[in-house]
């Protein structure tokens, strides 16, 4: 075992030399993102000609800048000149950088984000000052993408530990307090102070306490917490660690999705450096606390992301939750007190044990401090992971650092907290992100998902999709949650399917506040927010739906009709071959139609006729939308 | 459920499997059954049973759990698996038409297997690829911006 100061000692040395190092480094975004954009293949060619032609170089693979849509991403560090972060990286390109840049005097300007580090290069600005950067303020985050995630050394020389050797010092009260000051609030989703959970659990009668970091993130459309294990595991581990400590806690479990290999394999990397440098087992650094950790796998359903399900699935039952209180602060796993705190949340603690609650408090609301990550996605131009100052508005976050709608299309909602959440109209967009203001607005913050709606999304549809989610999701112990939620679908079913009448939108609220009311978990009681929501601010796409049996969106399928116009018709037959139940005929170079009766209202048709055509059109009741025609096919493009 | 066919699976992996867990209790159960599922591929009625009989807890226990979570299924895969994303960031780009092509294509519905065990049909709440969505995964490659109408030549890839 090296004692940590042994190791703080080496770890810089080794950061120091990495900095100005003599020969070139690559590193390579190779999250999950990274992996899923391309980035394996890219490696794998880069590693060849490093070996093939025997390239005095070194490939590293980070974790996510959260420039998810420039994917794969990498920065390359040539010695004597800054370094500089490329995005959409292929196999061709980074032998193109390596040739060009790391070994010739061409930088690459064409495919560079900006510099990394001080210094002039012809052409190229600064990384921060890229337009999804500038408005960003990365604390959390600060590490992913830069240091290697599998080298406890990259942490340890970027203040990692710092945090825990602190609480250490100040001793468990203290570090309470501070907590208390920084008015850090859990990101699961609740925003629940953090600092009146652990006091709860601190007061709980018994000895044996329990921390539990709640990896299991469920929201359909949100990877916050894959990315900040992947490109960062120690700061949630220190988080763990600052945890156990101040609770008195023996025993620390991290529930983390199975689907999740990668960020798995990372934790168990690290818990077993960890163990290496002394931060787990008996008498950390002398210090009379004893911890350890265990990874337990989720196998795979949303509901085990509540606490109490949590814990009766880490006790290896079905995970289905229990009525509270007792909550799990006083009686938890195996009957003991017993906090769960989610990926994020921990992964704040060394901040602010480092610098100060003041310093963190720096950012954020009256009422919301600090910094907030969210997963931006949906019809936004720029996706990826940001990390925001909380109270910034929605519109900044959107347009500012999203760079708004693609295709000039115009913004028409927000989704934030997933089906828990509800739908932010765009005129709203001024709103705050906090949590006071987001449920104000019916929504809440949730732990970070921010799905972007335009003109072309269908709210019915939306509504629709969470409630088969959250019906589909629903445990079935509790009847209002059950049974609530299967027929506040079947209802969206009815209307989307245009079978719906005026009545069903009253029906809808009412059984929306019962199972909002009656429920026994957040599932449950969260459920009717995306419903609740879309008839709050978008009433009348409801009405539309019913009363003018059209789905002004284009989306719900069983309201469109699909159509041939005879005067864009060339007959050259490709519809005809696509569909699926051969509903349309024509003879060769003549008109074609489409047989109503036989349609499926699939929409390969419509996608496939090519678009200097576009002579497939789509009726929905009185309305009628044609596709943008192209005169001529674009060959550059 | 046909126990019959299916008589002839070797316990040796399963015995493996609990030797690695001296003294299973309930806390083990899901660990168990995911190394089950990783040596077999699925969860085998008989090697449940086994495992029933060898670690004391009871089969109803064991069912009720295997049937609680999505992941673990009781029937054998094909071999490939197909996962098709059905979370939020995927469904308001078009998500919903990729898994109805896929569907349409192979004449199987969510969660089921071709019956030449050719493809396994699965959907999922979100790949963690948001901005490539739609997206779809066949075993570990990732298909991103996906169209309908891209999906029959992709899975022709797979035989
Ligand atoms: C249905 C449901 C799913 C949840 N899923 C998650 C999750 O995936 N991750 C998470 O951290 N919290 C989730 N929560 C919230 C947790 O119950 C809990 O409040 C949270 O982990 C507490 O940590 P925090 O105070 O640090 O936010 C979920 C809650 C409900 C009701
Ligand atoms: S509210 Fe729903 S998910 Fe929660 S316990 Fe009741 S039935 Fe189960
Ligand atoms: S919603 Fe499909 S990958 Fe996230």
């Amino acid at each position: 075992m090296t004692s940590l100061q042994e190791a703080f000692t080496k770890a810089r040395i080794q950061w120091d030399k990495l900095q100005d190092s003599k020969v070139p480094i690559f590193f390579v975004g190779a999250a999950t993102c990274g992996r899923a954009a391309g980035a394996s293949e890219m490696l794998e060619r880069l590693r060849g000609y490093i070996k093939a032609k025997s390239v005095d170089a070194l490939v590293i693979e980070v974790g996510c800048l959260g420039l998810c849509y420039l994917e794969p991403l990498v920065i390359v560090h040539k010695p004597g000149a800054p370094r500089v972060c490329y995005g959409n990286v292929g196999p061709d390109e980074i032998i193109a950088i390596l040739e060009n840049h790391v070994l010739g005097n061409d930088p690459c300007a064409q495919w560079a984000l900006g510099k990394v580090t001080a210094g002039e290069l012809e052409g190229i600005g600064d990384f921060n000052e890229h337009p999804m950067l500038r408005r960003q303020v990365r604390r959390i985050l600060r590490n992913c993408g830069l240091i290697d995630p599998e080298n406890s050394y990259h942490y340890l020389a970027r203040d990692g530990y710092r945090g825990f050797l602190k609480a250490l010092e100040i001793g468990p009260g203290k570090t309470l307090e501070e907590v208390k000051a920084s008015g850090l609030r859990g990101r699961g989703g609740a925003g629940f102070p953090t600092w009146r959970k652990w006091q709860f659990c601190r007061n709980a009668p018994g000895e044996t306490k329990y921390l539990i970091c709640n990896a299991d993130e469920g929201d359909p459309g949100a990877f916050m917490n894959r990315s900040l294990i992947e490109g960062d595991p120690h700061a949630v581990l220190e988080g763990v660690l600052i945890a156990g400590f101040t609770l008195g806690a023996s025993q620390g479990y991290i529930y983390c999705r199975a689907e999740y290999p990668l960020a798995i394999h990372r934790l168990e990397l690290a818990i077993g450096q960890m163990r290496e440098l002394g931060l787990l087992g008996e008498n950390i650094q002398a210090s009379g606390f004893s911890f350890d950790l265990t990874i337990k796998k989720g196998a795979g359903a949303f509901v085990c992301g509540e606490e109490t399900a949590l814990i009766a699935s880490i006790e290896g039952g079905r995970g289905m939750p229990r009525p509270r209180p007792p909550f799990p602060a006083e009686s938890g796993l195996w009957g003991k007190p017993t906090v769960i705190q989610n990926v994020e949340s921990l992964g704040n603690l060394p901040l602010i044990l480092n610098n100060g609650a003041k310093w963190y408090a720096q950012y954020g609301s009256e009422s919301s401090k600090g910094t907030k990550t969210f997963a931006l996605a949906g019809k936004v131009e720029r996706t990826g992971l940001v990390e925001v100052p909380l109270g910034i508005t929605l519109k900044d976050v959107i347009y500012d650092i999203g760079g708004g709608i693609p295709s000039d299309k115009v913004l028409k909602a927000v989704q934030t907290g997933g089906p828990s959440g509800g739908c932010i109209p765009a005129e709203k967009m001024d709103l705050t992100v906090d949590y006071e203001s987001l449920t104000e607005a019916g929504s809440i913050m949730g732990s970070g998902g921010m799905i972007v709606l335009d003109e072309d999304n269908c709210m019915v549809d939306i509504a629709k999709y969470f409630l088969s989610f959250t019906q589909e999701e629903s445990c079935g112990k509790c009847p209002p949650c059950r049974v609530g939620t299967r027929a506040m679908l079947s209802i969206l079913e009815r209307i989307s399917a245009g079978e719906g009448e005026m009545a069903d939108l009253d029906k809808l609220e009412t059984i929306a506040q019962t199972v909002k009311d009656g429920s026994l978990c957040g599932l449950g009681q969260t459920a009717p927010n995306p419903v609740l929501t879309t008839l709050r601010y978008f009433r009348k796409e409801y009405e539309d739906h019913i009363e003018k049996c059209r789905c002004p969106a284009f989306v719900c399928s069983q309201m469109i009709s699909y159509h041939i116009d005879r005067d864009r018709c060339t007959g050259c037959g490709a519809c005809a071959r696509i569909c699926p139940v051969k509903a349309i005929s024509g003879e060769a170079k003549k008109p074609h139609v489409i047989d109503q009766h036989v349609c499926i209202h699939c929409g390969a048709c419509l996608s496939t006729c090519p678009d200097v055509y576009a002579a497939v059109y789509r009726r929905s009741g009185e309305l009628t939308r044609y596709e943008a025609r192209r005169e001529k096919r674009d060959k550059t493009n | 459920m046909d126990f019959g066919k299916e008589g002839s699976l070797s316990i040796e992996p399963l015995d493996k499997i609990l030797a690695s867990v001296p003294n299973a209790g309930f806390g083990d159960l899901i660990p168990i059954l995911q190394k089950i599922q990783a040596a077999y591929g699925y969860l085998p009625p008989s090697v449940l049973m086994a495992a029933s009989s060898r670690t004391g807890i009871t089969a109803s226990r064991i069912y009720g759990v295997a049937t609680f979570y999505e992941q673990f299924h009781l029937e054998p895969h094909g071999r490939h698996t197909i996962k098709c994303c059905r979370g939020t960031a995927c469904h308001v780009r078009g998500g919903r038409n990729i898994i109805r092509a896929i569907s349409r294509t192979l004449g199987v519905e969510e969660s089921e297997t071709t019956e030449d065990m050719r493809f396994t049909f699965e959907t999922v709440a979100c790949l963690g690829t948001c901005f490539l969505a739609p997206v779809m995964m066949v075993n570990n490659d990732y298909y991103g911006h996906m169209t309908s109408n891209k999906v029959k030549d992709i899975l022709e890839r797979y035989s």
